[in-house]
């Protein structure tokens, strides 16, 4: 990370909760604002979220986003406990999806979310166990903006 | 050309469903999509957002991808809470009779300074 954290917030997100989606990825639009960073950072930082707390919410059974502001990068981190994802590089391939009908009638599940999230990043790490769950580290840089 | 709120609602006959909402604010662009990942992925920021989609997600999108509008096409109209959540999040939403494609055109026509707005 660069530099200590100067600040950090956690925020539960349960599976199956389609009624609170997008409210994680809202609150931390809103700290960034808070915290003054630039809005396109702030646009990156919202969208990767929200395409990561959508995967929580349509596959896992629970997860956890961890937000934390350093001078000099926004890293956000997801863990989830689910069904992992059993080919990673099939997973980030535009367009794949195992979406259910349901998840597409609201939008979603167009196969895009990883690969958005790794578009809107500078640095994009996923582990994923199958069974167990997955963690991803996504980090984008503030071109020197300190919060 | 300038576009805003007002034309558009004026050129896809539209209701605003949000009376607060400045008619001046400007349309510089427009997304046009029912799968939200295409808006997450594609809109621009400060576009409009034309849906058939009536769905709270809707409103999140466009609050995460900062979109500043949406028109609900084809009759659809938003339930009031999601409505409300568009209040919340200072986003303007007008309603339309017309069909995709036909909203599309004519806000196409006007975005391209083919028809006037005023």
């Amino acid at each position: 990370m660069a530099g200590e954290a100067v600040f950090r917030q956690d925020f539960p997100v349960k599976g199956g909760d389609f009624a609170k989606a997008g409210a994680v990825a809202c609150r931390i639009k809103d700290l960034l604002k808070e915290l003054g960073l630039d809005s396109p950072i702030i646009r990156r930082a919202a969208i990767a979220s929200y395409e990561a707390e959508m995967n929580v919410i349509m596959y896992a059974r629970e997860g956890r986003v961890r937000l934390a502001v350093s001078p000099g990068e926004v890293r956000i981190t997801v863990d989830d406990k689910g069904p992992g994802i059993p080919d990673v590089g099939l997973a980030m391939t535009e367009g794949y999806s195992t979406a259910t009908p349901e998840m597409r009638e609201l939008g979603f599940g167009a196969g895009m979310g990883l690969p958005n999230i790794g578009r809107n990043a500078d640095a994009f790490r996923i582990d994923s166990r199958v069974g167990r769950g997955t963690h991803l580290e996504i980090t984008i840089h503030t071109n020197g903006r300190h919060p | 050309m300038r576009v805003t709120l007002k034309d558009v609602m004026t050129w896809v006959n539209g209701e605003l469903l949000t009376p607060e909402s400045s008619l001046e604010l400007e349309c510089p662009k427009v997304f046009a999509s029912d799968l939200m990942s295409d808006v997450l992925t594609s809109a621009e920021a400060g576009s409009f957002l034309l849906t058939g989609l009536a769905n709270p997600h809707v409103i999140s999108t466009c609050a995460v991808a900062d979109l500043t509008a949406v028109v609900f096409v084809q009759g659809k109209r938003p339930g009031s809470d999601v409505v409300e959540q568009a209040r919340a999040k200072g986003l303007a939403l007008i309603a339309t009779k017309l069909p995709m494609f036909e909203a599309c055109s004519r806000i196409s026509a006007l975005l391209g300074g083919k028809i006037h707005g005023r």
